[in-house]
């Protein structure tokens, strides 16, 4: 299992590379949408520091973090080029600028900007991995704000009634866009899995040690039993939903980032130790957005 | 000089205030944010009662606004993307646009799902789509389409006034474009002749009716503002001369503006930004063959997205949807023949 420093560094990769994205976002250099990690980055570190390599993987819009911990789960690690690339339309994106931000698949990573959408995927690829036998579990994304969509029941009762090996992990981050959860989330979330016999774990932490040790035993219990488990991991996002208006209480997102997960690790490590982070961190973004930036952009007549 | 979005969110006022069963339902329309794209702004604060923001289920959305609209209300529905229309579509098609025909005509649904299409934004593929062409033919369902000529807030109104479901596609890049003026800017030598009520189309046709114009442009929604554009363009530099067919009413739609303008010019190009393939322009062309006198003397081509999804990359999302240069080469095709 990752180290402290291995943990802390992924978590500052997200946080770097996000405020790098909105940066450029706001410069002008960037056109379309983006949906900042920036605040949840324990989770991804968490969960993807006990994953497997092979197992499969379906995010959805706010998929940066989630991909960028995916990939550092690997045995090269994360490589934020490919990532920075898709988000500038290059060719060399990991799907060739198709994408972009939302829509990406890199290995056993797969994301999309459709609510819900993807959860009867993902229940579908843990189906596929129960038949071929394979020992490897589906793992999906989802926010408080997609609990409004009808497709996750229909998916929470089949992954049930089937004994599919799917984690569900729902990253509450008490919004949808501007709608607080007490506007569209009736009953418990809990209670939502419950109600078709699947087990929850929950936090409310943005320790990624508790998040780790949380989704240690989500995922271990997944892939013993082979039965679906739903990991509730309430969170907040320190920026706006995707690049503009935030209706937010200042005060209210000033008391979140109290609880910034890279402050409540960060003194696990040496000073040196964070330091060398740092370096290694600003280094790899300023590689990755450097080739990106020089690398072609796509051509549909290249690609017919 | 007013824009689109003014004239809907000026136009949601006015019903809101005139009629106190009509009621707004989406995700994310309460005040400040007032929607993501802001049609609704303003609405919550002046009828909070009225003005219901929603979880994000797009299919109960349109389901309880359905049977709102069968029990009397008249609720107009906001879809934040037009992409997620597939999910409404059981909603649409078995449900609202079927019961007043289903239930012999004993019932009426008063349905209005307003959503903004289109692409050019660099949205991707799940956020730019125009879908509305999965929709045209739906027995029962009205498909109405703003653009920048006619008043786009009395479409809207004549839509939550409308006694059947109306699916009202609004394209992303008209809410900040002003709303125009006849006799003026580059429509100061058309005349502009309405048809079709309430839901009010136009044809264009130059004041001076010696000139003999070579081709119709068929259009709607966004793609007017690139009509008009290639229209003054083959003016200019080929003294080519359009007439523009424009629809805001696109299903069902009246043929015989288009069967006059066809008599006059023999050459017809419709522009849309869904899919080729089975699209708005092959029923379009389908129906002229059936209907024109003299089809075999007649000449036309379509204009729309290729039939592959909207890239996020810029390079290919220009060489997906169809621009004001695509226009003009298929026009200049056209009247080579
Ligand atoms: C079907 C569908 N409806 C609406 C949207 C627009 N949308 C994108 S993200 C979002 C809010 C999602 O909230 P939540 O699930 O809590 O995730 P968070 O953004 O907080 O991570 C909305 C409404 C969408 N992408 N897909
Ligand atoms: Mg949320």
């Amino acid at each position: 299992m990752p180290d402290n420093y291995a943990l802390f560094r992924t978590m500052l990769l997200i946080r770097r590379f996000e405020e790098r994205l909105l940066a450029e976002f706001s410069t002008g250099k960037l056109v379309g949408t983006t949906h900042a990690y920036i605040g949840q980055e324990a989770n991804a570190a968490g969960i993807f520091s006990v994953t497997d390599p092979g197992d499969v993987v379906f995010s959805n819009h706010r998929c940066h973090g989630h991909f960028l911990a995916y990939g550092a789960s690997s045995p090269e690690g994360s490589d934020p080029y490919r990532l920075a690339a898709e988000l500038m339309g290059k060719a060399t994106g990991l799907v060739g600028g198709r994408g972009g931000s939302q829509h990406i698949h890199w290995r056993n990573f797969y994301s999309n900007g459709i609510q819900g959408g993807i959860l009867p995927v993902a229940t579908g690829m843990a189906l596929a991995e129960k038949v071929n036998k394979t020992g490897k579990i589906a793992l999906t994304f989802l926010g408080d704000g997609t609990l409004g969509e009808g497709a996750l029941y229909e998916s929470l009762n089949i992954a049930s009634l089937w004994r599919l090996p799917i984690l569900f992990v729902v990253e509450n981050n008490h919004y949808a866009q501007t709608t607080p959860i007490e506007l569209a989330v009736a009953g418990t979330i809990t209670g939502r899995f419950s109600a078709f016999g699947i087990t929850t774990l929950e936090r409310d932490s943005t320790d990624v040690l508790e998040v780790q040790a949380a989704a240690l035993e989500a995922v271990g219990s997944v892939r013993r039993n082979g039965r679906p488990v739903g990991l509730i991991l309430h969170t907040y996002r320190f920026s706006a939903h995707s690049k503009g208006d935030d209706v937010r209480d200042p005060a209210e997102i000033a008391r979140a980032r109290e609880k910034d997960p890279l402050l409540i690790h960060a003194p696990r490590l040496t000073d040196a130790e964070r330091a060398r982070a740092e370096s290694e961190v600003a280094a790899a973004i300023a590689d990755a957005f450097a080739r990106a930036e020089a690398d072609p952009l796509p051509n549909l007549k290249d690609e017919r | 000089m007013s824009t689109v979005l003014e004239s809907l969110n000026t136009s949601l006022h006015k019903a809101m205030h005139t009629d106190e069963r009509v009621y707004l339902l989406g995700e994310d329309i309460l005040d400040p944010y007032g929607g993501a794209f802001k049609v609704t702004r303003g609405l919550s604060t002046a009828f909070p009662e009225r003005v219901l923001t929603t979880p994000i289920s797009e299919a109960a959305i349109v389901g309880v606004a359905s049977g709102m609209a069968l029990r009397g209300l008249r609720p107009v529905a906001e879809i934040m993307f037009g992409d997620f229309v597939t999910l409404i579509a059981d909603q649409i098609v078995n449900h609202a646009a079927k019961f007043r025909w289903m239930y012999n005509d004993q019932v009426r649904v008063p349905l209005v799902v307003r959503t903004p299409m289109g692409g050019r934004r660099g949205y991707g593929p799940t956020h730019s789509q125009s879908l509305e062409k999965m929709f045209l033919g739906v027995p029962g369902l009205h498909v109405v389409a703003p653009n920048t000529l006619g008043d786009p807030g009395q479409l809207l109104e004549a839509a939550i006034a409308d006694d059947d479901p109306v699916l009202f596609v609004e394209h992303k890049l008209l809410y900040t474009r002003p709303l125009l003026e006849a006799d003026k800017g580059d429509l100061v030598d058309y005349e502009i002749q309405p048809f079709g009520a309430p839901f009010t189309s136009y044809v264009l046709r130059f004041t001076n009716h010696a000139v003999k114009s070579h081709l119709t442009l068929a259009c709607y929604g966004y793609n007017f503002e690139l009509a008009r554009q290639a229209a003054l363009e083959l003016l200019m530099e080929r003294e080519i001369f359009c007439e523009i067919v424009l629809f805001s009413q696109l299903s069902p739609f009246a043929l015989d503006p288009l069967l006059d303008s066809l008599a006059r010019t023999h050459r017809l190009l419709t522009v849309e930004e869904g899919g080729l393939t089975l699209g708005w322009g092959a029923e379009i062309l389908a129906r002229l063959a059936e209907r024109s006198n003299d089809f075999s003397r007649c000449h036309f081509h379509r204009v729309a997205a290729l039939d592959l999804p909207i890239a996020n990359s810029k390079p290919l999302e220009d060489a997906i949807l169809p621009s004001v240069e695509t226009i003009i080469h298929a026009a200049l095709e056209l009247c080579e023949v």
